[in-house]
This record gives C-alpha cells, structure tokens and sequence, in this order.
C-alpha cells in the first residue's frame, strides 16, 4: 500500500493520451518571478514580486510569495506555484511539530534541511526554488534550495526569471556592514529591477524583515508599477434583458422552522442605538 | 527523449523567426477609424526596447501596425512606404486606401515561401469616406471587417471588441440604434489595449494610437504599465 508521496495511477493512461489522442499538456501556473534576500546587522530581509504567470498570461497579478515556515522563519518561492505552496506548507506543518515534540524553537537550519531532503527525493520534479531566511536563538541565517535540493548559505540571494537584474542591483549595492534601512531599501530595489525588466515578475513589491523575535510584513509597499494608466470615464452598461434567457425554472424552497428557545427579543433595544 | 509528463524534447533546430510580441488592434467607424499599437519588443522573458514603432503611416487617409517579427516588420514597412511614394511619383495622386490594402496582401503572398512573420492591419477612410480597417495574416489573405486585432494580446482585446462594436452576445442594443461615436472608440481601443497591457506579459510601455478621419490623421501616445 503506497504511504504518502505522490499517486502514479494515472501515468500510463496520461502517456496514452498525449501519444495516442494528441492531448495538449496543460499548462501550469508558474510565479515567473523575482525573490530576494539579504542578511544585515540584525536578520534578513526577504523580498519578492506578486505576478503569477500561466504561459504568457498574468494568472494573479497579486500573489503572495512569501510564505510562513514559523514565526521567524520565512521562505519566498519560486517555480511551479502549487510546488511552492504545498512544499512551504508541508515543511511549516513538520517544523511545528518538530518544535512541540523537541520543546525547543525551531531553527532555519533544521527547515532547510526538512526542504532539501524532500526535494531531492523528488529529483526536481518538484519545480520549487526557495530563498530561506529566519532568525533563531543561533543569529540571522539566509539559504537559497535549488529544485534539485542543492543549497546554499549567503549574504544576499536572487533567484527566480528575474534573479539576474535583481543580483544585479545587489552586487552594486551589497555591503556588509548595513543597517535595517539600507538592506530594506536594497531588497526594495532589487525586487523593482526584476519586475521592471523582467516579463515574469510584476506587480508589486513585498517585503519582510526578521530580527531577533520581531517579524514585520510589508504586504504591497510599493504599488507604483501595478497601477491601471487608463480608464475609460463610461462604464460598460448591460442593460437588464442583454443576456438571452432560454429557460426559466423556479425552485421554490421550503424553510423548516424548529423553534429551540424562546428569548425576549432584544431588537428594541438595538433599534434605539 | 520524454519526460514524465510526456512532453517529448527534440533536438532544438535554428529557425529564422522570432516573436518580439507586441499587440496591435484598429475599430472604423461610420467617417473615421482608428487604429493603435503598442511599443514594447520583447525576447522571451527580457525586454529589447520599450520603444519600437509597429506603426506606418501611409498616406494622409491610411495607416497600417503590424505584430510579430520587428525586424520583418521594418522591412515590411520600408518596402511599403516606398511603394506608396512610387505610386505617388507615377500617378500624381496619393494611393487609396482600398489601393493600399491590396498592395500589402500582394507585397505578403510575393513572400508565399519565406513569409514576412508580420500580422498586420490597415486602417483608414475608403473613397466614399466612410471608416475601413483590413485584416491580413502572415501571407496576404485580405479581408475587410469593422474592426481587429493582432498579436500576443489579441485574444484578449477581439471578444471585447465583439462586445462593444459588434454588439455580439447582447440583447440590450438594438444594431440599427447604436452608432459609435470617434470619442466612445478612442475610449474603448485605448481601455481595450490598457485591459491587455494588465494581463499580457509582451504588451506595455507605450501605445502609439492614431485617429484618422476626412480632416487627416491625427497621432497621439499614451503609457501603460512598465512591469
């Protein structure tokens, strides 16, 4: 009996389809994408864009791709949008159990090792690039996991479609010794070149800073770029009846009515206020 | 060689053509038309330029955009504009715009074997004066409608045009009722191409829109989203 992982029923019918009947793969929703972090003097901060893309097409053009692993451990995701999701999930639920059962505060070394092992399980099937940042009772830590489940522990990370124009940014401005405000700004402009030059990201820029037991969540601090330039001053107007009705069939329902307790009703007096 | 989802992975082979993406769309009227087109060429996730012309105007009552490869475009456009000026030279008077139209769909289909990857659509005021917009595909196949679009946002702009200026799908208007005013298309071709701008990855920067009427062509330019 197959325990956990993923249920192959369907592979050889699938195979069959696109052979045989010409079936056209669908399309998943990828975050395209520009995730950031830096580490400075007190923790890291995590930054990310929010457009979702299937194809050429904006999927969500205000997702969030910043995930909660714990209270001060954060992941930013790119890749396959369901991969990012369900991968953070799982590892957050693991973490959190792991704390319970250990009685101790979960660190960003052990999620990063929950996630590498689950994704080299997967060989990379698994389309999740994450940037890992936390600060535990050992200091700030900053991790970027490859698909394959390879890692690595820097200063400052990109990854992503737009991970080369926000590196860019970094690798210009990068300097160890900053403070909240310039990594912060750092990371606010590293995000805005990626979504700016790069087609797969856009929208707005999110931020999240961690220090020592302190997590703050900047949810759509710059929406510069998401803003519609032109709106036509007439709304478009359906008039009742524009929609053809071919058929009418009314279901009448009927309402039980039980009553369990009477209570004078206090409607009175909600009417005086 | 397959991968699990049976996408099979051949050996890539050079191909001449390139999509630098772009949307371009054009609605006539009753004494005008109007046509527009966006700005930004694009190589697969990048950005080349957020400024690069798909628009040509012909003559004084004639315009044509096109999408697709923008260097076939240039040299579509090139070749076209001294066409144009040719005729003009030999016949002592500017082409019509019925004149011009045929003359892409020739200039298309004389490529038959190696196309122009160009998706055009060429819009003006006809002989009688009443707006025209024609539509072609990559090698010339020429049809005149009351509005199109092309490129990679086209499957976002057509059904809004079906809605607002064909008056499909709806039982509110009556067709013999509705006219669209030049004001009422300019708003719509401009909220249209916007609308594709929002979810199209290949359409932003700029938009080079140009109402043409009996007066002549008037040229504006307007921004959409940089991201």
């Amino acid at each position: 009996m197959q325990k956990g992982g993923f249920n192959f029923d369907l592979y050889q019918r699938n195979v069959e389809l696109i052979e045989k009947n010409n079936y056209k793969v669908p399309k998943t929703t990828k975050t395209g994408t520009t995730i950031v972090g830096v580490v400075f003097s007190d923790g890291v901060v995590l930054g990310a864009d929010t457009r979702a893309t299937s194809g050429p097409i904006v999927a969500d053009p205000n997702c969030e791709k910043i995930h909660k692993i714990s209270d001060y451990i954060w992941c930013a995701g790119a890749g396959t949008a369901a991969d990012t999701e369900n991968t953070t999930g799982m590892i957050s639920l693991q973490l959190e159990l792991l704390s319970l059962s250990t009685g101790r505060s979960p660190r960003v070394r052990t999620a990063l090792t929950l996630l590498k092992n689950f994704l080299f399980r997967y060989h990379g099937y698994i389309s999740a690039a994450l940037v890992l940042g936390g600060v535990d009772f050992t200091g700030p830590h900053l991790h970027m996991i490859h698909p394959h489940g390879s890692t690595s522990t820097l200063p400052y990370i990109s990854m992503g479609s737009g991970s080369l124009a926000a590196m860019a940014v970094l690798e210009t401005g990068y300097n160890s010794k900053m403070g909240e405000e310039d990594a912060k700004s750092l990371v606010h402009q590293a995000i805005l070149s990626g979504i700016l030059n790069d087609l797969g990201s856009g929208g707005n820029v999110d931020l999240c800073v961690i220090k020592h037991k302190s997590m703050e969540f900047f949810r759509n601090v710059d929406t510069t770029n998401s803003k519609r330039k032109f709106r036509k001053k007439l709304p478009y107007m359906f008039k009742s009846g524009s929609t053809k009705i071919l058929e009418k069939e009314i279901e009448e329902k009927m309402r039980k009515m039980e009553i369990v307790n009477e209570k004078e009703s206090q409607i009175e007096e909600l009417e005086e206020l | 060689m397959e991968t699990y989802l049976g996408e099979k992975q051949q050996a890539s082979q050079w191909s001449p053509y390139i999509n630098n993406g772009g949307s371009c769309l054009a609605v006539a009227g009753e004494d005008f038309a109007v046509i527009a087109s966006d700005t930004r060429m694009s190589l697969g996730y990048s950005i080349k330029t957020r400024y690069s012309t798909k628009y040509l105007k012909i003559t004084e009552k004639c315009s044509i955009v096109s999408s697709g490869m923008q260097a076939d475009i240039f040299t579509l456009h090139k070749v076209l504009k001294s066409r144009a000026q040719i005729y003009e030279q030999k016949h002592g008077k500017p082409m019509s715009t019925d004149a011009v139209a045929k003359l892409v769909s020739r200039l298309l289909y004389y490529r038959r074997f190696f196309p122009y990857y160009t998706f055009n659509i060429v819009a003006g005021i006809d002989d009688e004066g009443v707006g025209c917009v024609f539509s072609y595909d990559a090698i010339g196949t020429l049809e005149r409608v009351k509005y199109s679009a092309s490129g990679s946002g086209s499957s976002l702009i057509e059904p809004v045009l079906d809605n607002q200026v064909a008056l499909k799908n709806r039982n509110d208007i009556k067709k013999e009722d509705y006219k669209l005013t030049k004001e009422n298309a300019i708003d719509l071709v401009k909220d249209a191409i916007t609308s594709a701008g929002e979810r199209d990855i290949y359409t932003g920067d700029f938009v080079e829109i140009s109402i043409i009427d009996i007066n002549g062509t008037h040229e504006d330019k307007f921004e959409l989203r940089f991201d």
